[in-house]
């Protein structure tokens, strides 16, 4: 009987002897921590994206509670969530514009002159720093994935042609894409932009035509003909300005080589290229 | 001071903990995907380790032998690590948040880390005193560190590489670590 109740005591005298320990440790070292960031942090999608310009999403949290951070800011999360962060933080509710990701090349494996045949590590920016990748145009999308599996929410994926397809409805314009990528083929612009020229390259007209057959030779016949003066010239590449763009499709029409796309069929990448992989 | 170093080099490399004698593998292949998260662990363990195999050894010495309680070491070994990792969470969160947020959700796992609670049953069972329970505490955790950041280097090289389907992730990984412990036998015989 007796060792039975030693054994006892002891573990009680040692468990009692930590929990006090914890016990004036939490009091000691108490840090207090704002209720509203845990409720913030339940009503933000968890998805750590980072597209907020934070480490994650409590940190987020964090943010808006400490440091006066936007609420808006979670580009991931659609307007009732904004709208619930904004009730816990007793703030009214100003939406912004939603942001999607574009691949801005359409140089596919036919309309790409290729280089020679890549059979190295499957990353854009490895191909890039060991050989510069294996399409001749050196603005164009080298089409490793690497910006598809940067993707936190599975809106993009790989065509068959090597060019990457956002789902414009699964996109949250968070960015991570844009930041993979070691060139600049996915950029994000406002989901309701009418017309983009799907080209990166800054080259001059004649080398574009040598290694791509719909790049932007950079005529500029677009910027002339655009009765609303909505597109730019930047460094020999045609820039549509989403603010004056009224979708008329002038430049759809004038463009010679076919890089100025029009965007207003909704979710226009993925059934178009599902189509063209069949043809192909 | 022979004795010591004998015993450091011993616990690194003869008897690495991970590779030698099998204690702590879930960080092994759960935080061996990047450099900077083994690095993370590595810190926390040390940390954890030497404290726990101190107070543990303690606990044994002088309240479970003068009781005759020593059969009950697993669970006192086990109050004394949770609580442990427990205080140093909340010390740690007020005195130096960077580091509580560096080493974030590692701080924690470590509670249930075979490692922790097998070098304090070791520390016992081989009788060590009480400065060599601390550099053998010590010791061990160094190697822990030095099997997790070399399996973390390897597995951060071959993310980049062309890894079969069937292969990759996991797999290979237990593939390198079982390579690895094949090399560590290599030093078999070295030390006690």
């Amino acid at each position: 009987m007796i060792p039975i109740l030693t054994a006892i005591g002891a573990m009680a005298f040692l468990g009692l002897l930590l929990s006090i320990v914890l016990g004036l440790a939490a009091k000691v070292f108490y840090v207090y921590v704002d209720p509203r960031i845990e409720q913030i942090c339940d009503a933000l999608p968890g998805a750590n994206c980072g597209g907020c310009g934070y480490a994650g999403c409590s940190d987020f949290a964090e943010a808006i509670v400490c440091l006066g951070a936007s609420p808006d800011g979670c580009v991931a999360a659609g307007a009732s969530t904004t709208e619930a962060v904004c009730s816990i933080m007793g703030l009214s509710a100003g939406l912004g514009e939603r942001y999607v990701a574009r691949i801005f090349c359409q140089g596919d494996e036919q309309k790409a002159v290729q280089r020679f045949d890549y059979n190295g590590a499957l990353d854009c920016a490895a191909a890039i720093v060991s050989t510069g990748g294996d399409k001749a145009c050196e603005f164009g999308c080298v089409g490793l994935g690497t910006c598809v599996r940067a993707c936190p929410f599975d809106a993009m994926e790989m065509g068959g042609n090597r060019l990457p397809l956002v789902d414009q409805n699964l996109c949250t314009g968070c960015g991570n894409c844009v930041q993979a990528c070691p060139r600049e083929i996915p950029l994000l612009i406002p989901i309701s932009q009418k017309t983009a020229n799907l080209c990166s390259s800054h080259e001059a007209g004649k080398t574009v035509k040598q290694v791509c057959s719909i790049g932007c030779i950079g005529c500029s016949v677009c910027k002339k003909k655009c009765p609303e003066g909505a597109v730019d010239m930047e460094d020999k590449l045609a820039v549509v300005n989403p603010a004056h763009c009224t979708g008329q499709g002038v430049c759809l029409e004038k463009c010679p080589t076919g890089s100025m796309v029009s965007l207003q069929s909704p979710a226009l990448e993925k059934p178009e290229a599902s189509s063209a992989q069949e043809t192909a | 001071m022979a004795d010591y170093l004998l015993m450091m080099v011993t616990a690194i490399f003869a008897n690495n903990i991970l590779l030698i004698r099998f204690l702590g593998l879930c960080p092994f292949v759960g935080v061996s995907t990047s450099l900077e998260s083994a690095l993370g662990m590595s810190a926390a363990a040390l940390f954890v380790n030497v404290l726990a195999s101190t107070i543990s050894w303690n606990v044994y010495n002088f309240l479970l032998v003068p009781l005759e309680l020593e059969y009950l070491r697993t669970v006192a070994f086990i109050l004394v690590i949770a609580s442990l990792v427990q205080l140093v969470e909340i010390i740690l969160q007020k005195v130096a948040p960077a580091l509580y947020r560096a080493l974030g959700i590692y701080l924690p796992l470590i509670t249930t880390n075979c490692m922790i609670f097998g070098v304090a049953v070791l520390n016992i069972q081989e009788k060590h005193s009480f400065m060599e329970t601390i550099v053998y505490a010590f010791a061990t955790a160094i190697g822990f560190s030095l099997a997790l950041i070399i399996l973390a280097a390897i597995r951060e090289r071959f993310a980049l590489g062309k890894v079969p389907a069937m292969m990759s992730g996991f797999p290979a990984a237990l593939i390198t670590a079982g390579l690895m412990a094949l090399c560590f036998t290599g030093f078999m015989g070295l030390g006690q």
